[in-house]
């Protein structure tokens, strides 16, 4: 009887354990199918004249190369609003905040700023920066909705690095008469520098494939030419995807998948790097 | 010379650390108070009635918002029926079942879900997934709230496997070791201890993937059909619906700045934004508190 309930629980356990194996199975199997399969149906489209031309015959012949360029200046103008900020808010919250009811308030702000639907940021974006602040739609304007909605993830991922960096460094510098902002500076920083640079190509990631907070602060359905100031509107990969795949009637199957394949050969480029750079600095670590 | 430099810096580089580390609370007062400034005047030009009521019209001027809610409650539903079982499957296959080579395998694999743009979803659902939906269930158009729920719970499943995981991870190997020194199984061993134990995490990574979907707009947009009818009923799932997310999208680009229909999208932006206020801070007051937990515990 004993016997038998135990080989019971080895059937119940095995049959578990199977159900949770297909479980995480039919989660993964499915990502890299999709992968596999735009880069399949995309890399036909791939050619220099795609990457490097403008569209033509109403976007559906010629190449992307506005729609590249436009991600690209809108990743960057990301960047530079967003990770000076991001990262002098994370020192802050890892090397001079205490733990009282304002730095409380902080996270929590933090963990909003990251649940705002996407949606909402390009709102945000409408009132504040192209219609207050009177940017228009512009790649200024995109950049800065851009910015805040990356923050959150840049500011996390830069205290949890920092953070890592061990209490005895500090010590030690501050013993050796170095400042506060000396110790920062020259020793906390460069031992943290690979872990934020993962957190900001993460945000930088997601900033360049987001479609819905530039839809009305930035994005241009289509444009002859490149733009040539900030406060010009762009084309940009996520949005022109949308566009060629919803808005534009009988466009060619290849163009979309080649704009598709692009869009997730840059996103997913970052990605890649991200991770080299922070499992290289995870080897290389001597704490 | 170099003593003043540095007097300089260590007078106005922590002042504007500090300020820096206000700043996230700076933008979500702003982005409150903008969506409030834009957002509230929809409530003196549309009576509270007709704002409320089951027909949304803004062409005619019928700015009824119960079907964007309903549409977002069911795609909401039919993204968490699949992404709770797949994605806390997943975590505890991963942090309790898989050998360590596989679970370095899964991570990163998992977080590449996470980081494909939703945009590129949208655009495979309505090539691939909504024509498979229209033949297999014998359906009008593929176009329905059934293709949104089916991306959103892709989208929400990296959300839930990251947090759930980090939830299992934290439960300290010594329960699991008490357990099977009582002589459970690995597999009574997680449902009787190890999930039980981490559940204020599991429950987290659960209300953060319903943020996450309710959130969600391109996706949505592209493959629900889009169509405002009130979903009540189950049944719903296989009819085209339209959410939220994807009105706001669909129609902000083609309304004149401070007319009516203006401030009633902003109005419903108000509401995402209220919505994801109450998702998150519940969810960070769940952590908060385990936090103390685990402190009182350990100490």
């Amino acid at each position: 009887m004993k016997r038998a309930s135990f080989s019971n629980r080895d059937l119940v356990q095995r049959l578990g354990f199977s159900l949770l194996t297909l479980v995480a199975l039919v989660t993964v199997v499915p990502i890299l199918v999709v992968i596999a399969y735009v880069v399949k149906e995309g890399a036909p489209a791939i050619s220099w004249e795609f990457l490097t031309a403008m569209p033509r015959d109403g976007m559906r012949a010629g190449g992307i190369l506005p729609a590249i360029v436009g991600t690209f200046y809108l990743t960057l103008g990301t960047a530079v609003f967003s990770v000076p900020l991001g990262i002098a808010a994370a020192i802050y919250l890892s090397e001079y905040a205490r733990d009282n009811w304002l730095t409380r308030l902080i996270r929590i702000a933090i963990i909003n700023l990251a649940g705002i639907p996407s949606v909402v940021y390009g709102l945000f974006g409408l009132g504040l920066f192209v219609l207050f602040l009177e940017f228009g739609t512009s790649i200024l304007a995109a950049s800065l909705t851009l910015s805040i909605m990356t923050l959150p993830v840049i500011i996390s991922a830069s205290e949890e690095a920092l953070r890592a960096v061990p209490q005895a460094f500090r010590t030690v510098s501050i013993s050796l008469g170095g400042t506060r902002w000396q110790t920062i500076r020259k020793i906390v920083l460069p031992q943290a520098l690979p872990g934020i640079l993962t957190g900001v190509i993460l945000g930088l990631e997601r900033a360049a494939g987001e479609t819905a907070p530039i839809l009305f602060t930035g994005a241009a359905f289509f444009l002859p030419r490149l733009p040539g100031t900030p406060l010009d509107a762009t084309m940009a990969l996520p949005y022109h995807l949308f566009v060629i795949s919803t808005q534009v009637p009988e466009m060619p199957f290849q163009i979309q998948y080649g704009t598709a394949l692009v869009l997730i050969a840059f996103v997913l480029g970052m990605n890649i790097i991200a991770t080299v750079i922070r499992s290289r600095a995870r080897a290389k670590r001597q704490w | 010379m170099a003593q003043k430099k540095l007097n300089w810096q260590e007078f106005f580089i922590p002042r504007l650390i500090k300020a820096s580390g206000y700043s996230a609370i700076l933008f979500v007062a702003l982005i409150f108070f903008f969506l409030l400034r834009e957002g509230l005047p929809a409530l003196t030009e549309v009576k509270l009635g007709d704002l409320f009521a089951v027909r949304w019209y803004p062409i005619e001027s019928h700015f009824g918002i119960l079907p964007l809610i309903t549409g977002s409650l069911i795609v909401t539903l039919g993204a968490m029926l699949i992404a709770i079982p797949f994605g806390i499957g997943t975590a505890v296959f991963m942090s309790e079942i898989a050998p360590r080579w596989l679970r370095e395998i899964l991570k990163p694999l998992v977080e590449l879900l996470g980081g494909l743009p939703s945009v590129v979803l949208g655009f495979l659902g309505i090539l691939v997934l909504s024509p498979y939906l229209r033949v297999f269930l014998d359906l009008p158009t593929g176009l329905t709230a059934l293709a949104g729920a089916l991306l959103l719970g892709g989208i929400a499943v990296p959300t839930i496997v990251s947090i759930a995981e980090d939830a299992l991870d934290a439960v300290p190997y010594s329960y699991r070791e008490g357990a099977w020194a009582m002589g459970a199984t690995r597999w009574q061993t997680i449902w009787r201890v190890t999930l039980p134990a981490a559940r204020s995490g599991v429950l987290t990574a659960i209300m953060l993937g319903v943020g996450r979907t309710i959130g969600e707009t391109m996706a949505v947009m592209m493959v629900t059909g889009n169509a405002p009818v009130l979903a009540i009923a189950l049944t719903s799932l296989f009819h085209p619906v339209r959410t939220m997310t994807a009105t706001i999208a669909a129609e902000m680009g083609e309304v004149a700045n401070g007319s009516v229909h203006y401030h009633v999208l902003f109005f419903i932006g108000l509401v995402l934004f209220l919505i994801s206020l109450v998702v998150n801070v519940t969810a960070s007051s769940v952590v908060f508190k385990s936090k103390k937990r685990a402190e009182r515990v350990l100490s």
